[in-house]
């Protein structure tokens, strides 16, 4: 008979209980795309972020102790000691693997072009590689240093045919020598010299334009250096720090076993050059904190931000549902008397009234979800220009969110039943 | 013997004295209409008689047992096991069906039982009209599923509240034909009403002014002497 009721209610009240379902949907609809959104802003920022470069740098530990020592970075661009280029695969290894969006390897060397001293850096443009683990990656300065500006000519790109013989020329040097796209440059290295084509002139804005980038082969080649690198700059998706991880960042070791396992298990900028260090031998990761830790904090203020849309929605949300529902109560006040009159205890009364609010809300929330899930692609494609991806938290986030709102937006028309007097309401007094 | 034992029963509002030192007593199986003006204290008198309310002061032996001092849920209870009411303007749930609105009373009672709802309606002339919604009914009729829903638990008092206030000629008697039947099978019923008609149908006419019984007529042959008692 309960369900017989319920079903009375649902199927031929159907009007009250659409726009009792309309609210919870709206409601559902903001937390669903705000949860989306926020889940996966994250991710968003990140990769935004990422286009203002890495955000670790590996270099040689001996390097690292110089540098150190005399407090200075960069010093000398021309290194002294190097890194095992055939441990580069090792970086998307690591525990935090899938949180390394992009890496490339430097070694820097002199030149000699007519009598001047130039700076020659071998890197990844566009390298395409297939890992130990079966994972395709194309890595690479093109999309680490997305801010620089080829001002004529083009990228070079490993899987092109004969761009490995060819260089990229900062816009000042190129300048200075006279040479454009197309024009060959004759330099000479430690090992080798010979005459090279400029496949572009770039804009970086900094030491960069007055030095020759050219693909990593090439320049172990002039300078002798070969399976070696100077440094490996990585872009990782990073957890903003916390006391925990500027803790680890000081001395791992003196962590609990407890604090240890948070920290390597959570993609702290600390925990990830720990793991790197790990797997690339001789040397010293650092983060580049200025760019972590405004990632952390933009992420942070983003996330504050979607939480309390959030609240703010499902707030107007439950007000809404009270609303209404109280109204609805309201109107069956006669039929609560009259099964008070013959019997009906409260809570009877209550379990009838929740039962068809859970499910109106239910449906609502299924309604919403989906609504929601539709609104985060919209915010996704406007803000981001991508999807927003559905974590899985969101599905039993929304479901706990529904209920409990409202179950909070019923409380005051529980009441009202509560208070009802029988004899009242079936005398009309 | 005594179902029913009122004994200096007030109900006082402010001021107002609804019901004022009112002492009544009903017996199994006996037919008593409640009559008097209006704000004569009839309807707070059903009230306290149905456990919808407690008296200010007195005593309400109910089968025995004082309600006056019982708890809401215990008046709730008493209601469910021992009382069938019966309203002037039906109440009947209008997304239930005519079967279900009887059904309901069962479900709160006990355990609900189509076939015996069922059985309920055709006693009622209703057998054909089960599935159908209140708005689907007429006045009659809705009236005739309320006293089907009052009956279905067996109770051992039917208190009816105008039940033929909304009702043309031909359902206030196929209404109190049901009433005569009921009585004739021992169910003791308390009327409240306006219509002298109902009151001369009752076995004893209680009147009701100012919250206080004036009159009490009745004759155990019941009908035409109480009818002559009112008129």
């Amino acid at each position: 008979m309960f369900f017989r009721m319920v079903k009375g209610v649902l199927f031929r009240q159907k009007g009250k209980m659409a726009m009792i379902a309309f609210t919870i949907a709206l409601g559902a609809s903001l937390a669903t795309a705000m949860l989306s959104v926020m889940y996966d802003v994250g991710d968003k920022v990140n990769q935004e972020l990422k286009t203002y470069g890495a955000n670790i740098t590996v270099v040689p530990k001996e390097a690292s102790v110089v540098s150190d020592l005399y407090e200075v970075e960069g010093a000398s661009t021309i290194p002294t000691s190097y890194l095992k280029e055939d441990e580069l695969g090792n970086v998307k290894t690591i525990f935090w693997a899938f949180n390394i969006v992009d890496f490339a390897p430097f070694v820097s060397t002199e030149v000699n072009i007519d009598g001047r001293d130039v700076t020659m850096v071998g890197t990844w443009f566009n390298h395409h590689m297939s890992l130990p683990t079966g994972e395709e990656l194309d890595a690479g300065v093109v999309s680490m240093r997305s801010w620089w500006d080829v001002a004529s000519g083009r990228w070079l790109d490993e899987s092109k045919d004969g761009d490995a013989a060819k260089i990229m020329v900062g816009s000042q040097l190129a300048d200075q020598l006279g040479v454009h796209e197309g024009d060959k440059v004759s330099l000479k290295g430690d090992a080798k010299g010979g005459s090279y084509e400029v496949a572009g002139v770039f804009e970086a804005g900094g030491d960069e334009d007055s030095q020759i980038y050219a693909p990593l082969d090439l320049v172990q080649d002039i300078s002798g250096t070969d399976g070696l690198i100077s440094s490996i700059e990585v872009s990782a998706i990073t957890t903003p720090d916390n006391e925990l991880s500027r803790q680890a960042a000081k001395d791992p070791s003196k962590l609990t076993v407890a604090q240890y396992e948070t920290w390597y298990c959570t993609a702290y900028v600390s925990s990830i050059c720990y793991q790197l260090q790990e797997v690339i031998t001789d040397s010293v990761a650092k983060a580049v904190r200025q760019v972590a830790e405004s990632e952390g904090a933009i992420l942070d203020k983003t996330q504050l931000l979607m939480v309390l849309i959030t609240v703010l929605a499902l707030i107007g949300s439950a007000l809404g549902i009270s609303n209404l529902i109280t109204a609805s109560v309201m109107e069956r006040s006669q039929e609560i008397g009259l099964l008070k009159a013959i019997g009906a205890h409260d809570q009877a009364i209550s379990a009838l009234l929740l039962t068809e609010i859970i499910i109106v809300a239910l449906l609502g929330g299924a309604i919403g979800f989906g609504a929601g899930y539709g609104f985060a692609q919209i915010i996704g494609y406007s803000v981001f220009n991508a999807s927003i991806a559905l974590s899985p938290m969101v599905i039993p986030l929304v479901v706990l969110l529904v209920i409990v709102v409202t179950l909070a937006g019923s409380i005051p028309a529980i009441r009202t039943v509560l208070r009802l007097d029988p004899a009242e309401v079936l005398h009309g007094r | 013997m005594a179902l029913l034992e009122l004994k200096n029963v007030y109900k006082i509002y402010g001021d107002l004295h609804a019901l004022d030192d009112v002492n009544l007593t009903v017996d199994e199986g006996e037919w008593v209409a409640i009559m008097g003006p209006s704000g004569s204290g009839k309807s707070t008198l059903m009230n306290i008689i149905g456990c919808m309310d407690k008296p200010t002061r007195g005593q309400v032996l109910l089968d025995g047992k004082d309600i006056a001092n019982e708890s809401s849920r215990g008046l709730t209870d008493i209601r469910r096991d021992k009382i069938g009411l019966i309203f002037q303007q039906f109440h009947l749930i209008n997304y239930l069906t005519a079967l279900e609105n009887v059904m309901v009373a069962q479900y709160y009672h006990s355990m609900p039982d189509e076939k015996e709802a069922m059985e309920a309606l055709k006693r009622v002339g209703l057998g054909d009209r089960a599935k159908h919604l209140p708005s689907q009914l007429s006045g009659g009729e809705q009236q005739r599923v309320c006293v089907a829903r009052a009956l279905i638990n067996h109770p051992e008092l039917i208190l009816a509240d105008e039940p033929t206030g909304n009702l043309d000629e031909t359902n206030e008697k196929i209404v109190l034909d049901l009433f005569r039947q009921l009585h004739d099978e021992g169910t003791t019923l308390i009327v409240v009403t306006h219509d002298a008609e109902v009151g001369a149908s009752a076995q004893r006419v209680i009147t009701l002014e100012y919250g206080k019984v004036t009159s009490s007529h009745g004759d155990t042959s019941f009908g035409k002497a109480a009818r002559k008692d009112v008129v």
